[in-house]
């Protein structure tokens, strides 16, 4: 599904401020593989994140996705296979627009954005019960400003909205670090959920070695831009949750 | 004609301006600058066009089309370029200045007996009804245009894009191209209303367009407050609200003259005004702490 071949990604080229945040990663990530990325600060995790999504374009190497060279196709047009989640509740979601507005330019996602209007009885409905679906009691508030909600619910809507359109591929950016520990595990729930029932190809970038540990069927652990360890859905199930926090010691 | 009904009537010609405000606040969270040059390039064009014996709705597309052209500059040049788009605003803003003065050939052009839209459309035997009448009919026609635009899926969009560009960007929108596109809108309608107002009032004046980006932010702000205050979350009632902060914006002026105070400050009050307006719900907001 995703495949990059010796990516690098290096700010301040030549410069005595030079970052090499990516520094010349291979990988092939297979269709329904839920990988999970786990990293210190600045090991590149998040740069990896924003390369497979086209927020940042590499400076060599090459990205395929779905068999497309995507290397420099920008972020909204790589949109239509990826959907994301971000770090930030505040990020994913338009806070003045309603939760009905969101959803619809997440319905369409995938298609362009024309000069008809799309929110209509059957689309409310549809959004309606999708949101029922959560149990967070939102379904009744769909005209509501997404930004009368908490980031827990935000979150989770995030992650309802990825599904509103064809999606192959989840990023997910450490999207539990702005949440308390209940809507966490809620939303970490929910996108297990998600990527088991839509069978999509997921990246999860976690601090929480509990969610590394409890999710996905391969994990990666990165430093200094590089992949240090790579293990399958075999070694995974092997590993224990305490050899996960000696990779940290 | 009547002190009051000169403000109700001016209000109604600069709703263009405070509808392109609205738009440009919504898709960059700031106010456009270019504002001042595309009204006065509205004007521009309507003096000269309509002293060159063109009949006035075939001036209407030329505004338009003038107006879209300098807002897609400023967009141009703020995503292009990455040049802060305050400043943008400014540079095509300046830049216009020359090209209105080129468009007029002098600074001031009176239109004297040519005919305008105020009487070649003839809704009421009074004239100054008429006026009323025409600007009444054209703005509710724009605001449904602009209503019906905003809750399209474009117009969803083009709202999210000043609210969360790293979402909008997600869910594959082009936002340079977004940017250019709303700004491009917001300029035209600007425009309009310099096509309105030199009709109005007879003449084409290379100043008219000083401080227009505070009339129509002085209006959206006045909108804002009643939308924060009253929750309101349609788009009709908020682009009602916005006109109707134009109309607000036009009889405080109105009044302050009728008050008595010397027309030469009035730019003064207007600033005071807008001032006041945005500081009040922060004033009253901490005294309830």
């Amino acid at each position: 599904m995703i495949s990059i071949d010796k990516a690098y990604k290096i700010y301040n080229k030549g410069k005595a401020n030079q970052v090499d945040a990516v520094n010349g990663i291979s990988l092939d990530i297979k269709d329904n593989e839920f990988v999970v990325i786990v990293g210190s600060n600045g090991s590149g995790k998040t740069t990896l994140l924003n390369l497979i999504s086209g927020s940042v374009l590499p400076t060599s190497g090459s990205i395929t996705i779905d068999g497309n060279d995507v290397s420099n196709l920008p972020d909204y047009k790589r949109s239509q296979w990826i959907a994301r989640v971000f770090q930030n509740p505040l990020s994913g979601t338009a806070s003045d627009l309603s939760i009905l507005d969101n959803f619809r330019l997440a319905a369409i996602r995938t298609q362009p954005k024309g000069l008809t209007i799309g929110i209509n009885d059957a689309f409310k409905k549809q959004v309606t019960e999708k949101i029922a679906t959560l149990g967070m009691g939102l379904e009744n508030k769909i005209n509501q400003p997404m930004g009368t909600l908490s980031g827990g619910q935000r979150q989770a809507l995030t992650l309802l909205m990825s599904i509103m359109d064809d999606c192959k591929i989840l990023l997910l950016d450490e999207p539990t670090a702005a949440l308390d520990p209940r809507s966490a595990t809620i939303v970490m729930k929910t996108a297990d959920q998600l990527i088991k029932d839509f069978k999509l190809t997921a990246i999860l970038i976690t601090h929480n070695l509990k969610d590394a540990y409890n999710y996905g069927n391969r994990i990666i652990q990165m430093v200094e831009g590089l992949i240090l360890q790579d293990l399958d859905t075999a070694k995974k199930s092997a590993l224990k949750q305490n050899d996960l926090f000696d990779w940290f010691g | 004609m009547d002190f009051y009904l000169t403000a109700l009537v001016q209000g109604l010609c600069f709703s263009g301006v405070a509808l392109g405000i609205y738009i440009s606040m919504k898709i960059f969270n700031i106010p456009d600058i270019t504002t001042d040059g595309s009204y006065m390039l509205g004007g521009a064009f309507t003096g000269t066009l309509l002293l060159h014996h063109q009949p006035a709705y075939t001036v209407l597309p030329v505004v338009i089309i003038a107006g879209a052209i300098a807002g897609a500059l400023t967009g141009i040049i703020h995503t292009k370029l990455k040049i802060n788009a305050l400043l943008a605003g400014i540079l095509v803003m300046t830049a216009l200045y020359s090209i209105n003065l080129t468009i007029m050939g002098r600074s001031n052009l009176p239109l004297n007996t040519i005919p305008t839209i105020f009487n070649l459309v003839n809704l009421s035997g009074n004239p100054n009804q008429n006026t009323l009448l025409v600007l009444l009919v054209f703005v509710a026609i724009i605001t449904l245009i602009i209503g019906y635009l905003l809750k399209t899926d474009f117009g969803i969009a083009m709202r999210a894009t000043g609210n969360s560009e790293s979402m909008i960007r997600a869910l594959g929108v082009n936002t340079d191209r977004m940017k250019i596109t709303g700004l491009a809108i917001a300029n035209a309608l600007t425009a309009v209303s310099g096509y309105l107002m030199t009709q109005f009032q007879g003449f084409a004046d290379i100043s008219m367009g000083i401080g227009m980006v505070i009339y129509g932010l002085g209006s959206v702000i006045i909108a804002e407050a009643f939308i924060n205050w009253f929750r309101i979350t349609s788009i009709w009632l908020s682009l009602g609200l916005v006109l109707f902060g134009a109309i607000i914006f036009q009889f405080v002026l109105a009044l302050t003259l009728d008050l008595g105070v010397d027309a030469t400050l009035l730019k003064l009050v207007t600033a005071v005004f807008v001032l006041l307006i945005v500081s009040l719900p922060r004033l009253s907001f901490n005294k309830s702490l």
